[in-house]
């Protein structure tokens, strides 16, 4: 059952561009322009993309912020403008840059206020912040007001707020920026734990393509308001030829050349007893190191997992085939 | 589900009070602040009927009244809704976009979120001088005029409240509004303390009637004290004053609402 469906979403923004001393020009510039989108329910889907793509506008209009200028939307089967107060008991959303909690308050107290306003029967709220709390590990924080919270405590109580109305589907945007690592993985470990129940769809929008990695089995990127891919990580990998790579030392220099399908030698240093192939997928990492043991003595082998930076990097600036 | 919304305001706004209640040293200042204001309400009266005896055609006692039913009126507005003119900041920093996430109105959570309790001391002066000025006015004290007496400044406050709304409403289409909204809310206060009778007809008929701040003091001063109208308005205005409020508050919602739409269709 797909949770999430768009067709050729569509939206327009009309910005104002001066044009001599008091005349403004008006342009409009599509900041969404035709997203088709399937969702299944308990997918995990991450969104990607170059600042002002149209990460956020999306998640706007999935949320009922914003209306589409063209194009149809369903969340859970609702219209999420029309029925923006019956799809906001079905969702939670988590925005990485503005709170949902009170400043002022502490921890325990938003929560508290978030039962009445979502009017969450007592026993699933309860159910749901003790999950919370042993997950998020939020024991020591709940006295605390939240203006004197780190950035990732916050975020602990921000996840908390989002999730305790039991929303099919979550959408983060931004859950991640400006955590420190320790908080980053927290963050990860915990909506890790909670799609992999399969109970709860999860959009994500980052920048941090460590999150990709460690949650997204979907990722979607885009671009300039359009799809440009929409596959697993793997697929990205594949289709825009990226390697992983295998670092080698040697004793000594190899005596013949290794030949195995897909394998290339990227490069070799200290005369040949340093030696990096990039493997494209026919031969594995495990099928080259027993290949090289029979040939020279290893001292050390590591394995870099090909930068996805690199590839959304070199995706982000081609140019799209139907542009050209 | 209506009265699970309506615990839900509840606890919306008890948890305002208790923030508010964390500053407790600003909290004081600003009540004292906020007392001040109704002060010089006061006090600018009487420095007025120092210089003249009469104030287009009316004297100190009535003036006085018509001053305590719009301060008192202003004050209960300012505490409920005062603070929606920070719709500007929250449709800039986006905060306008959390409250849409979640299944109430946007408008009653700006509200409830943002009330301002530093503003009750205000609305107790306004009380008192409500009081007082009746007193000192002699308001008969029949049932209707006891009535009227209460009325009056809730009827007040949905006015100014709805002028409050409506003029932050234009934070929807213009982001750098600025101060635009104070010249109504503000400079609404300083027109309906004094009769209308002063003002020239231009001015008088946008104010008065068309924005109906003349129901916020001036007519019902004038029912409570059984005076007719210089103006020649018949008696029964005085007792108009809630269905202007509620045609206000209508008006004012119905703005709200395209706002709320212009927004979502433009996202600034």
């Amino acid at each position: 059952m797909s949770v999430i469906e768009t067709r050729g979403l569509c939206k327009e923004f009309t910005v104002h561009v001066k044009a001599g001393w008091l005349r403004r020009r008006a342009r409009v510039v599509a900041a969404v322009d035709g997203i088709d989108l399937t969702v299944q329910r308990g997918e995990l889907v991450g969104y990607i993309g170059p600042n002002g793509a149209g990460k956020s506008t999306t998640l706007k209009m999935l949320t009922g912020v914003l209306y589409p200028s063209a194009g149809q939307v369903r969340v859970c089967g609702l219209e999420p403008v029309g029925q923006r107060t019956r799809l906001a008991r079905r969702i939670g959303v988590v925005f990485g840059q503005r709170s949902q909690l009170w400043w002022d308050l502490p921890l325990r107290d938003s929560f508290m206020l978030l039962q009445h306003v979502y009017a969450v029967p007592a026993a699933d709220h309860a159910t749901r912040l003790a999950r919370c709390r042993q997950l998020l590990e939020l024991d020591p924080l709940l006295d605390v007001p939240v203006r004197q919270l780190s950035l990732g405590q916050r975020m602990r109580g921000e996840l908390t707020a989002a999730l305790l109305h039991g929303p099919e589907v979550l959408f983060l945007d931004e859950p991640t920026i400006g955590l420190d690592v320790v908080s980053k993985q927290a963050v990860r470990a915990f909506l890790a734990t909670l799609g992999a129940t399969g109970d709860t769809t999860i959009v994500l929008t980052t920048h941090d393509l460590a999150d990709i990695e460690r949650l997204c089995r979907r990722l979607i990127v885009i671009d300039q308001g359009r799809i440009v891919h929409d596959g697993s990580l793997d697929d990205l990998h594949a289709r825009y030829g990226s390697r992983r790579r295998l670092v080698v030392d040697l004793d000594e220099p190899l005596k013949a050349e290794l030949t195995l399908p897909g394998v290339t030698v990227e490069s070799s240093q200290a005369d040949g007893r340093r030696i990096t192939y990039a493997l494209d997928g026919t031969t594995t990492a495990g099928d080259l190191v027993s290949r090289l043991a029979e040939l020279a003595a290893l001292r050390d082998i590591s394995v870099l997992e090909p930068a996805i930076e690199d590839v959304v990097a070199r995706l982000y600036t081609r140019q799209r085939p139907d542009s050209a | 589900m209506a009265d699970l919304r309506l615990t839900a305001y509840r606890q919306l706004l008890s948890a305002q009070v208790r923030s508010q209640s964390q500053y407790r040293a600003s909290f004081v200042t600003d009540v004292v602040g906020s007392l001040m204001f109704g002060v010089i309400d006061v006090v600018g009266v009487v420095v007025v009927f120092r210089m003249t005896p009469t104030l287009g055609g009316f004297g100190f006692a009535e003036v006085f009244l018509m001053t305590a039913l719009a301060g008192c009126a202003f004050a209960l507005a300012d505490l409920a809704v005062g603070n929606v003119e920070r719709l500007r900041q929250y449709v800039r920093s986006g905060l306008l976009d959390a409250l849409l996430v979640r299944p109430l109105s946007a408008l009653a959570q700006l509200a409830a979120m943002d009330v301002a309790t530093r503003r009750v001391g205000r609305v107790a002066f306004g009380v008192v001088m409500v009081v007082v000025a009746a007193a000192y006015a002699s308001v008969p004290l029949t049932p209707t005029r006891l009535a009227l007496l209460v009325v009056t400044p809730i009827a007040g406050a949905m006015i100014f409240g709805a002028v409050f709304v409506a003029t932050a409403t234009v934070a929807f289409w213009w982001v750098e509004s600025g101060e635009i909204g104070n010249g109504l809310t503000y400079g609404g206060l300083n027109f309906t303390q004094y009769p209308i009778t002063i003002y020239g007809t231009l001015f008088r008929r946008l104010f008065a009637y068309a924005i109906g701040f003349a129901f916020v003091a001036y007519y019902p001063t004038l029912a409570l004290l059984d005076r007719a109208d210089p103006l020649g308005a018949p008696a029964l205005l005085g007792y108009a004053s809630p269905a202007v409020a509620i045609a206000a508050v209508t008006a004012a919602g119905l703005m709200w609402r395209a706002g709320v739409r212009h927004y979502r269709s433009t996202g600034s």
